[in-house]
């Protein structure tokens, strides 16, 4: 991409200049309501500088309203919420020292794409040798700096966007807030602008992001930790491949890509290596414990991509199925079977041939691609 | 091709040219035809065309103290409109309190109130014997009412400002309920305070609003009468009072029409202004 080549030098300058304050976000307990409904239940979480959180959970689970608490746009009914150590519960949103990007753009329609980005630097009086220099320095970082002059309706949604990239990084922020920066943004156009994020992300690495998204592959590519919310409450938090590969509880799961649950019954107590045997229906199944005890009821998580229909090396667990459904999507073929009263789906890469509906089928899958989880949904 | 296809369409009788007649006929009874009268009586004497006479109307003092008048008063009247109306706009649209709908609604009925009730509520309050005077006088021991702006061209002004306002408030409210709420809460972030936000980001945004309701208060007070006439302010005499002095209290008619020419023509071009400045706020 052509703003990687020509921004490599912005993007250097920027790097070296940008994140010297401390970009730390504390949420201590923070809560929200809104007429006397708790849209916000008392949210704690850290974000440590230079680290991507994406925010996730479906509509009304209160993402949108921790980041706008963040933002200082919503105030708290209680709890405190600090950025680079000092607390800015009370302050206004222009005094926080952040930037923001949302999901229809946000710019302003009357200024051209150079007054867009200026704006903040005029805003916080910055001298017109700097906010030139930082203006062509965000634009080159987002590969905008050939449109300078033109009004945002002259451009594509994705240029859009990218402007209003450029004109949340021309202030510095301590911390950057995306919300649904990429919903508006047609698929091919996102996937492009997800990279894109990454790869400023990795120029920048003292830039503290917060990213709010429903979208699962976002959070997934870009995200160092991801937060699920759900009803207002947080329901996981951890490092992404950890949340993705050992969910804690059901709605993480299920929510942070496919997975099947299958219902198990501990076997025995966790063996020295942390594996322990459990029982699906007639099936003996060695997983990774989670410490619960024999007689203990699980529900088996096991990724459709991780499930294959003939035993390769060291995919020692096997189900029986009897498939259900075939649905060839061109590189990938998803499969639908069932185990029991259990649906279970299985993403093939590649396979010998397709097996007919209704046919048997042995699922194979490693102990190491499998977790235990409650049976209860989660928060 | 298909034989349906190039087989010509039946011939029909198209009316749609007929539809226009009955109200240009209308048009033409009510508004045109009265208009080229006064037109006619501006121009044609006793003794046939008389442009001079006409002329001479338009060079004398009364015509353009009149003229001036009516310019001063009808900015003085359209800026003050603009300011309140911007003022209270602002207030409605982006300062929530409890209420704020009501009072939106009755700035609004001051549309459907008949101007004089205005007025005459300001000689209730401000007038010589108003509660204002009367409660000064009493206070300070005074001989003469101190407030005696009300029968002045600030008189005309205030009662002006106070009629047409909504005028302006109305069309500022909706272009104001078209920002983009996150445009300013991007803004503010960014680090704007409130002033640069409503400076940068919502005023551009209502400029058209703005100017078709400033040109509409312009175009109301040009021809405003009732005002003038019931606060019957000493020395302030606008473009329809002269029409109605000429015409009612000397009989003269050729000046009254004279003068009607002009402020037809003044409104005319207020009006077209109003027309560009709406259909560029989409109206």
């Amino acid at each position: 991409m052509t703003s990687v080549a020509l921004g490599a030098e912005a993007r250097a300058r920027v790097a070296t200049q940008t994140h010297g304050a401390d970009s730390t976000v504390r949420l201590d307990a923070v809560t929200v309501a809104y007429r006397g409904a708790v849209v916000l239940k008392p949210l704690t979480l850290d974000i440590t500088a230079g680290e991507i959180l994406a925010m996730i959970g479906p509509s009304g689970s209160g993402k949108t309203t921790a980041l706008r608490a963040v933002a200082g746009f919503v105030r708290p009914v209680s709890g405190r919420i600090h950025i680079g150590g000092a607390d800015v519960t009370d302050l206004p949103p222009y005094e926080r020292g952040l930037a923001m990007v949302v999901q229809n753009y946000a710019l302003f329609p009357h200024m051209r794409v150079a007054d867009n980005v200026a704006f903040g630097l005029k805003a916080r009086g910055a001298a017109k040798p700097l906010i030139e220099e930082r203006v062509n320095d965000a634009l080159r970082i987002v590969g905008m700096q050939k449109f300078l002059k033109r009004y945002p309706r002259e451009l594509s949604g994705g240029q859009q966007q990218r402007v209003a990239i450029a004109r949340a990084l021309a202030v510095r922020p301590r911390v950057l807030l995306l919300d649904e920066p990429l919903s508006a943004l047609d698929a091919q156009i996102r996937r492009s602008m997800v990279e894109e994020i990454a790869r400023l992300h990795a120029d920048l690495p003292g830039l503290t992001i917060l990213y709010v998204t429903h979208d699962q592959s976002e959070a997934l590519t870009l995200a160092d930790r991801i937060a699920i919310l759900k009803d207002g409450a947080l329901s996981a938090i951890g490092r992404t491949g950890d949340l993705y590969r050992r969910p804690p509880n059901r709605f993480a799961a299920e929510f942070l890509g496919r997975a099947n649950l299958l219902p198990v019954v501990i076997e025995e107590n966790p063996g020295k290596d942390g594996l322990v045997a459990v029982r699906a229906g007639g099936e003996r199944l060695v997983v990774a414990s989670d410490g619960a005890l024999p007689g203990a009821r699980r529900l088996l998580c096991v990724r459709p991509q991780h499930l294959t229909l003939t035993a390769e090396h060291g995919y020692s667990n096997k189900i029986g199925a009897r498939l259900r459904e075939v649905l060839w999507q061109g590189e990938l073929t998803h499969l639908v079977a069932e185990v029991g009263d259990t649906v279970m789906r299985i993403v093939a890469t590649r396979l010998p041939s397709l097996p007919e509906r209704g046919a048997p089928l042995d699922l194979f899958f490693a102990p190491a691609d499998a977790s235990l989880i409650p049976e209860e949904a989660g928060v | 091709m298909s034989d349906l296809a190039v087989r010509a369409a039946p011939a029909r009788l198209n009316f749609n040219g007929l539809w226009v007649a009955p109200p240009l006929i209308v048009l033409g009874l009510t508004f045109l035809y009265p208009l080229v009268l006064i037109a006619r009586a501006a121009v044609v004497g006793d003794a046939g065309i008389d442009l001079g006479g006409f002329l001479s109307v338009l060079h004398s003092r009364a015509f353009l103290n009149a003229l001036i008048n009516t310019g001063l008063i009808a900015l003085a009247a359209t800026a003050g409109c603009l300011a309140l109306g911007l003022t209270l706009a602002l207030i409605l649209a982006f300062v929530p309190f409890p209420g704020s709908t009501l009072v939106a609604r009755l700035i609004d009925t001051f549309i459907a109130l008949p101007t004089f009730l205005v007025t005459l509520a300001f000689t209730f309050l401000y007038g010589s014997a108003g509660m204002l005077n009367g409660a000064l006088t009493q206070s300070f021991g005074l001989s003469e009412p101190p407030v005696q702006f009300l029968y002045s061209a600030w008189g005309v002004i205030l009662a002006e400002v106070t009629v047409y306002t909504p005028f302006v408030l109305r069309p500022l409210l909706a272009a104001f309920s078209l920002v983009d709420q996150s445009q300013i809460e991007v803004a503010g972030l960014l680090g704007a305070r409130p002033w640069r936000i409503i400076r940068s980001v919502i005023l551009p945004a209502a400029l058209p609003a703005a100017i078709a309701g400033g040109s509409l208060c312009l175009l109301l007070t040009v021809n405003e009468f009732g005002i003038v006439l019931f606060i019957g302010a000493k020395g302030v005499i606008t473009l329809p009072l002269l029409i109605y002095d000429k015409a009612i209290q000397e009989s003269d008619y050729q000046a009254a029409c004279a003068i009607a020419i002009v402020n037809v023509a003044l409104s005319l071009g207020l009006f077209s202004l109003y027309r560009l400045a709406a259909r560029r706020l989409g109206g």
